[in-house]
């Protein structure tokens, strides 16, 4: 988790005053999408992206053995779960995320935030928190 | 009876008919028979589309699942046509210790009441096709050893001349009234014509294209063992019209060749599971389905000449032998046999024939022309291990140098390999212009 506090800093505000949005990225362990779901509902979020993704970090991976042909395999399969939130929901958000994907076990995964500058829904043409 | 005596006058064996020392059994088409070889037919061309394409394809990795299917699919429809025109001619008839003859080239005489003395109470067109269904599945299965490599021009090259000069010839020798048939060496299904022959030629084919790049430094992981798993499933059930139809009729051999076998592949599957859990950890599918097949491929020669309970011992056997010669004696000896042709049918292939010279009950294989039947070692007869030992020499002699002497000789012509960055990028899109999304 060292990580995520050098990419908070160094952010260029090209419209200061409207850093008013998020992006978590959580990646996680695949089984506990339902967990992360269920826990980011009851904070209320109501809408994710979801993406299958592979990699590795603390945890190295596992060895396939193929009729003894042995092959380790370092990129594990994970999921990649993206919210967009207004920046007050922030610490419940990623408590609640933290809360749920953990196992205790190497391999969790890692949570990233960054600010969002802009958004927009698409159907209605909302901006902003409003289209989150 | 006068008719049958004539048709064996046409074909030469009067003489023995006529010998009251041999009581000959006449020609003539018997309605079981003759409907129990057709779906033994169906069941071995099964075994090669889809059995074989699935079981080889689940092996190889994405990029080459199309290609290593296409061989299967090619070897089925350039095989069958060449044995039509002259392969079945050539194995199956005449009695030249060498080679057949050219008597029915193109099929010429194969008329609706035609019937060989290899098979007398079914029509000689269905036993020309039984046949050819073996031909088939022991081209498809040597190209195992080089998938994600070979060119498939080189391998349409390969299937004529691999035919003609390897598979024809055995099989003449073996079961065309060829000199190993005579001296008394026993190959119920395919041991030697089929599974040590593919085995070996893979083998030597493993050798003269060179390892797969990345060979023993990337994942060369299989793609969707699912595929391979299905694919095991249908090669298991056509192996019944595989052992149970060399009995060449609807009998009692046939249906203890299909008991042994479908025991042998049981007590294969077990064996190579339970070595792997035990030395390695874990049971994979993968374990399971290379000890099934092992099973199947070693009791080939043997089934229908042993009984039930030496079919489980048959298949323990190569399960364990298999199982030591795809994990160790591979590594050892450091050929990349992509799909271990040679470690699962060579080596079966190889056990399996010796066994039946342990094993070979007299009365599965008594006949009107040999009362007594085939005795193994275990009757009191060790000269049977001796036949044994002749036929899996002359073949791995045989096999090795024709194939050996087949490649080169396509290399004179043709790369045999794809280049590299075809290999790299795969061979479906390289080969096909295709590709799974």
């Amino acid at each position: 988790m060292a990580g995520h506090a050098q990419i908070k800093i160094g952010v260029a505000q090209t419209r200061p005053g409207k850093e008013v949005m998020k992006l978590v990225i959580a990646v996680i362990k695949p089984f506990k999408l339902d967990e992360v779901r269920d826990a980011l509902t009851r904070v209320g979020i109501h809408g994710m992206t979801v993406a299958e993704v592979k990699g590795y970090g603390r945890q190295k991976g596992h060895t396939e053995i193929y009729r003894g042909a042995e092959y380790v395999v370092n990129f594990l399969p994970k999921l990649r779960v993206e919210v967009a939130i207004a920046s007050e929901q922030l610490d419940q958000v990623v408590d609640a995320l933290a809360a749920a994907a953990r196992t205790g076990q190497i391999g969790d995964g890692k949570i990233f935030v960054t600010p969002i500058e802009q958004a927009l829904r698409i159907r209605t043409g909302e901006t902003d928190v409003d289209a989150l | 009876m006068t008719r049958a005596f004539l048709r064996l006058a046409l074909t030469g064996v009067a003489a023995l008919a006529a010998s009251p020392v041999f009581a000959q059994v006449p020609s003539k088409i018997d309605a079981a028979d003759t409907a129990w070889m057709i779906g033994a037919t169906g069941l071995v061309l099964m075994m090669t589309i889809p059995g074989l394409a699935l079981f080889y394809a689940g092996m190889v990795r994405k990029k080459n699942v199309l290609a290593t299917m296409a061989q299967s699919l090619a070897a089925t429809f350039l095989i069958s046509i060449l044995w039509a025109l002259v392969g079945y001619s050539l194995a199956f008839t005449g009695d030249g210790a060498f080679i057949g003859t050219f008597e029915r080239l193109f099929l010429n005489g194969v008329t609706l009441d035609a019937i060989s003395p290899l098979a007398k109470t079914i029509p000689e067109s269905l036993f020309m096709i039984y046949q050819m269904t073996f031909a088939v599945i022991t081209v498809a299965l040597v190209a195992g050893s080089v998938a994600d490599r070979l060119r498939f021009s080189a391998f349409l090259l390969f299937c004529v001349f691999w035919l003609l000069l390897v598979y024809v010839p055995i099989a003449h020798w073996v079961w065309g009234g060829g000199f190993l048939g005579s001296y008394g060496t026993i190959d119920f299904a395919g041991g030697l014509v089929v599974h040590l022959n593919a085995g070996i030629a893979g083998l030597v084919a493993a050798y003269v294209l060179g390892a797969r790049r990345g060979y023993g430094s990337e994942n060369l992981a299989p793609y969707d063992l699912t595929l391979a798993v299905v694919g095991t499933g249908l090669l298991w059930v056509g192996w019944f019209g595989f052992n149970g139809g060399s009995a060449l009729g609807a009998n009692s051999r046939a249906a203890m060749a299909i008991v042994s076998t479908h025991l042998a592949a049981s007590a294969g599957a077990f064996t190579w599971m339970a070595l792997e859990w035990w030395t390695r950890g874990k049971p994979s599918v993968l374990g399971m389905i290379s000890g099934a097949v092992a099973g199947l491929g070693t009791i080939t020669p043997a089934s229908g000449f042993v009984m039930p309970m030496q079919g489980i011992l048959i298949g323990i056997s190569a399960g364990a032998i298999c199982f030591w010669a795809c994990t160790s004696l591979k590594l050892k000896m450091g050929y990349d046999d992509s799909l271990d042709v040679f470690g699962v049918h060579g080596i079966g292939g190889l056990t399996g024939t010796f066994l039946a010279g342990v094993f070979a009950v007299g009365a599965l294989s008594a006949s009107p022309e040999m009362p007594g039947g085939v005795h193994g070692l275990l009757e009191g007869n060790p000269q049977q291990l001796l036949a044994q030992l002749y036929g899996i020499v002359v073949t791995l002699v045989w096999s090795g140098a024709a194939t050996f002497i087949v490649l080169k000789l396509i290399g004179v012509f043709m790369p045999l390999r794809v280049r590299h960055e075809d290999e790299v990028i795969g061979l479906d899109v390289t080969l096909h212009g295709e590709a799974i999304q």
